[in-house]
Order: C-alpha cells, then sequence, then structure tokens
C-alpha cells in the first residue's frame, strides 16, 4: 500500500517533505512496471533539480525510464546503497531504496497528490 | 503473451536452470501441400529443404530478389507433399501475399494460424517434465526432428525445437486446448522449477544465444550474409529468389555483418540507440540488453567489415554519452551439452 504520509506525482515519484528536505523515491507501482531494476543513474549531491524535469534514469532487464523530480532544489544527499544492490528499488521502495534528498526551494511545492488520490490515478 | 509473469531475471534463470513455459501461440502457421508443395518451397527460401525427410525440420528464410528477408521461418516436412512452415507473428499477411505471389509452382497453400496453438517448453529439464505428459518417446526426437503424438491427451507436433539457446521442445495442438496444455504443463512441471515465461525473457535468453529477431536483427534492407545467415544459403540447390544476388555478394564480399559487442561499463545498451567507431557514427543497435546469464550488458550491431573483428572497440552513445563497447565473438551464451 501507499503510505499516507507521502506525497505523489503523475510520474509515480513519491516523496517525503520534512521542513525543506524532501527525500525522493518512486513508487510500488513504478517498481512493479519496470520490473527487475538492475542500474540506477543519480546526480551527485549539490546538483540542481526542477520540478517535473528528470532527475536521473532507473534501468531494469526491459527497459529504461527517467526519474523526474517532484519539486525544485538541490541535491543534498544521494543513495549510495543503490549503486551495489538496485534491486532495493524492487523490494523496498518507500524505504531503502529512497533515491535522493533535496533541499527544496522556497515555497509550497505543487502538483502533488495525496496517497489515497494516488492510488485513484493508479486504479484506472 | 505478457512481458512477464514473476520477472525477467527470475523466468530468464528458470529456462537457463530448469524450463519455462512459453505460450507462443500468436506465431503463424502455413500448411504448404500437394504434388508442387516442395517445388514452392524451394523456390521461396534460401535453404534446401529438399534433403528433410518426414519429421525434419529446419530453419530458413523468405528471401526478395535481393537476398534479403521478408521473414525468418522454420520449415517442417509432415509429408512429402506437406510442409508446415512457421513464421513470425507480424508478418503472417505479409508472407502470405508474398507466397501467393511467387506459387508459379501452384502448391496449396493455407494459412491455419488461428487454428493452431503453440506452447514452448523449454530448459535442461524440459525433457524430464515433457516425458511423463506423453506417448512420444522424447529421447528418439533429436534436435530439429519432431514426432507426431499426444500430449495430456491431446493430438500434437512434438518438435525439439526452440528460441532459448536451450534444450526444449515446441508443442503444436487444435487452438482449442490451448488452456489444457498451458495449466496442466505447468502443474506437472512445478515441482522440477518450471516456470510461465513472457516476451521479455524469450527476447533475452535468444539475444545471448544469437538467435536473430526479425525487424530488428533481420529485415529487407539486410542480407542473408550480412546478418551471419550464410549457412542457411544454399545456392547449389537451383533457382530461388535472391539467388543471384546472394551469389553476387558471396563473391564481392561483404561490407558489413551483423556482430555482438558487450559494453565494458555498467551503461546498458538499448535497441536503436547510435554505434561509433573512432568518433564516427557507422550504424545503430539493432538489439541490446542485459544479459541475465552472462552479467554483462550485450548487443548487436552492424559494423563494416573493417570495424567488425573482434577485440575492435566501439562506443554506443547512451542518451547522448558516449560509452565503450568492444566487439566479441558469438553467440553469447552456449549450453555447455551442446
Amino acid at each position: 500500500m501507499n503510505p499516507q504520509d507521502l506525497l505523489y506525482s503523475k510520474e509515480h515519484e513519491w516523496i517525503r517533505i520534512a521542513g525543506d528536505i524532501g527525500t525522493v523515491g518512486i513508487t510500488d507501482h513504478a517498481q512493479a512496471e519496470l520490473g527487475d531494476v538492475i542500474y540506477v543513474e543519480l546526480p551527485e549531491a549539490g546538483a540542481r533539480v526542477e520540478a517535473g524535469k528528470a532527475l536521473g534514469t532507473i534501468e531494469s532487464v526491459k527497459a529504461v525510464s527517467e526519474i523526474f523530480s517532484p519539486v525544485s532544489g538541490e541535491i543534498i544527499e544521494v543513495n549510495k546503497d543503490l549503486t551495489g544492490a538496485p534491486e532495493t528499488v524492487n523490494t523496498d521502495p518507500y524505504g531503502k531504496a529512497w533515491l535522493v534528498r533535496i533541499r527544496m526551494d522556497k515555497g509550497p511545492a505543487t502538483g502533488l497528490m495525496s496517497a489515497d488520490q494516488y492510488n485513484a490515478y493508479t486504479a484506472g | 503473451m505478457p512481458v512477464e509473469y514473476s520477472g525477467i531475471a527470475k523466468e530468464h534463470t528458470a529456462v537457463r536452470t530448469a524450463a519455462g513455459l512459453f505460450d507462443v501461440s500468436h506465431m503463424g502457421e502455413f500448411e504448404v501441400t500437394g504434388p508442387h508443395a516442395l517445388d514452392l518451397i524451394q523456390f521461396i527460401t534460401s535453404n534446401d529443404a529438399s534433403h528433410l525427410i518426414d519429421g525434419q525440420a529446419q530453419y530458413s528464410a523468405l528471401t526478395t530478389s535481393e537476398g534479403a528477408a521478408v521473414d525468418d521461418l522454420i520449415v517442417y516436412r509432415d509429408a512429402h507433399d506437406r510442409f508446415t512452415l512457421v513464421v513470425n507473428a507480424a508478418n503472417i499477411d505479409i508472407d502470405l501475399e508474398w507466397i501467393r505471389t511467387h506459387n508459379a509452382a501452384g502448391a496449396q497453400v493455407e494459412d491455419v494460424s488461428d487454428k493452431t496453438g503453440l506452447l514452448a517448453l523449454q530448459g535442461p529439464r524440459a525433457a524430464e517434465i515433457l516425458q511423463p505428459l506423453t506417448d512420444v518417446p522424447l529421447s528418439r526426437v533429436s534436435s530439429y526432428h519432431f514426432v507426431s503424438g499426444t500430449v495430456l491427451g491431446v493430438n500434437a507436433r512434438v518438435s525439439r525445437t526452440g528460441y532459448t539457446g536451450e534444450d526444449g521442445f515446441e508443442l503444436y495442438f487444435p487452438a482449442s486446448a490451448s488452456e489444457k496444455l498451458w495449466t496442466g504443463i505447468l502443474k506437472a512441471g512445478g515441482s522440477a522449477g518450471l516456470l510461465p515465461a513472457g516476451l521479455g525473457a524469450r527476447n533475452t535468453l535468444r539475444l545471448e544465444a544469437k538467435l536473430l529477431l526479425y525487424g530488428n536483427d533481420l529485415d529487407r534492407t539486410t542480407t542473408l550474409l550480412e546478418a551471419g545467415l550464410g549457412w542457411i544459403v544454399k545456392v547449389d540447390k537451383g533457382d530461388f529468389i535472391g539467388r543471384d544476388a546472394l551469389i553476387k555478394q558471396k563473391a564481392e564480399g561483404l561490407r558489413r555483418k551483423l556482430c555482438g559487442f558487450v559494453m565494458l561499463g555498467r551503461d546498458i545498451a538499448r535497441d536503436h540507440y547510435p554505434v561509433y567507431v573512432n568518433g564516427a557514427e557507422v550504424s545503430h543497435v539493432t538489439s541490446g540488453s542485459p544479459s541475465i546469464t552472462l552479467k554483462q550488458n550485450i548487443g548487436l550491431t552492424y559494423l563494416p567489415v573493417e570495424h567488425a573483428a573482434p577485440g575492435t572497440k566501439l562506443e554506443v552513445s547512451v542518451r547522448g554519452r558516449a560509452c565503450e563497447a568492444e566487439v566479441v565473438r558469438t553467440p553469447f551464451y552456449k549450453r555447455k551439452d551442446s
């Protein structure tokens, strides 16, 4: 089930917001669609990301998929554990497989969904 | 046929180590019959079907007058005046039109695709799973041979062929029995590690074994010689469509040929990515994927012959980044007992 304390994007990323820091990952729906994840390519800490723009890519056996940033800001931390264990994206998408932490620009994040809204979005 | 059931990697590994079951009923089947059946097949295909005996199959291709491929296919000889051609699903209508247009020999050609079910049981444990379910003595069915019998009481052609690089069988039967055979075989093979397998694993398996995919690695712009299929070009058998062009190309020498490569870094070459040699774009990836068995990223591409030797360094453009690759001998994977 999609955790209630997260916000969700239409491109199937989640973000956990605490103060001005957002932790980003991809949703269970997204990992299921991708299948076996074998490679995660993320930016370096310090990089700037824009809401709705690609921040990295995830490759599964069958396809390559871009990761879109749900918010704008600066990357402050990247999950290095995924380099050696990309399959974590399949097994723990809301936990150990967080991708990046972003120091968000001031102002409210827009265009994101609650868990209930996202459940309805993916049910269709 | 779905892309995957339990995951491409898991299904792929099941086929390499135990067995997988593929529902490939979408493939096309044509029955070619009558006293001139062989004459038609000899004229439209590049391989020599005159050497086949009853119960034998061969890989072949429908050729254009340029020696390129309308399709690749399997020719089954049921009797001297009865053959079955198994063609790619996407080409059923095109092939049928092509064959009828070139049927000066006057054979009967019937499309039986909709009536025919096809399951592929592939993997080192395929025979032990299938044997209790069939009256066909599988130890007497060698590679590229087939026997008609029953499977779970259903009349079926049991053929020792496949598209995975493993031992295995393809079962042809009346389409109405598909559900019964699919369910029954999966149930019987479960304890041996049999898994249902989808299009994703089918692609990674066939690529490791360098079995070509029509539309990617082979099409109407690539001759059989360029595709490395010279072994199914039998110019001594008599006239066939494309024979003159293939003789001429062989005499003049190839300018390019289909080569395998491995990526030297972690980047994955995907279908259609551009390929460079010494900074100049020379080609594109016709098939590219992670290799589950080899844990490397592999692919196929047509290369100018001067850059086709194993060890040649290439660059594949992965989303705009030049990533190193190297030409290697193929197949990428060959099973130990073959």
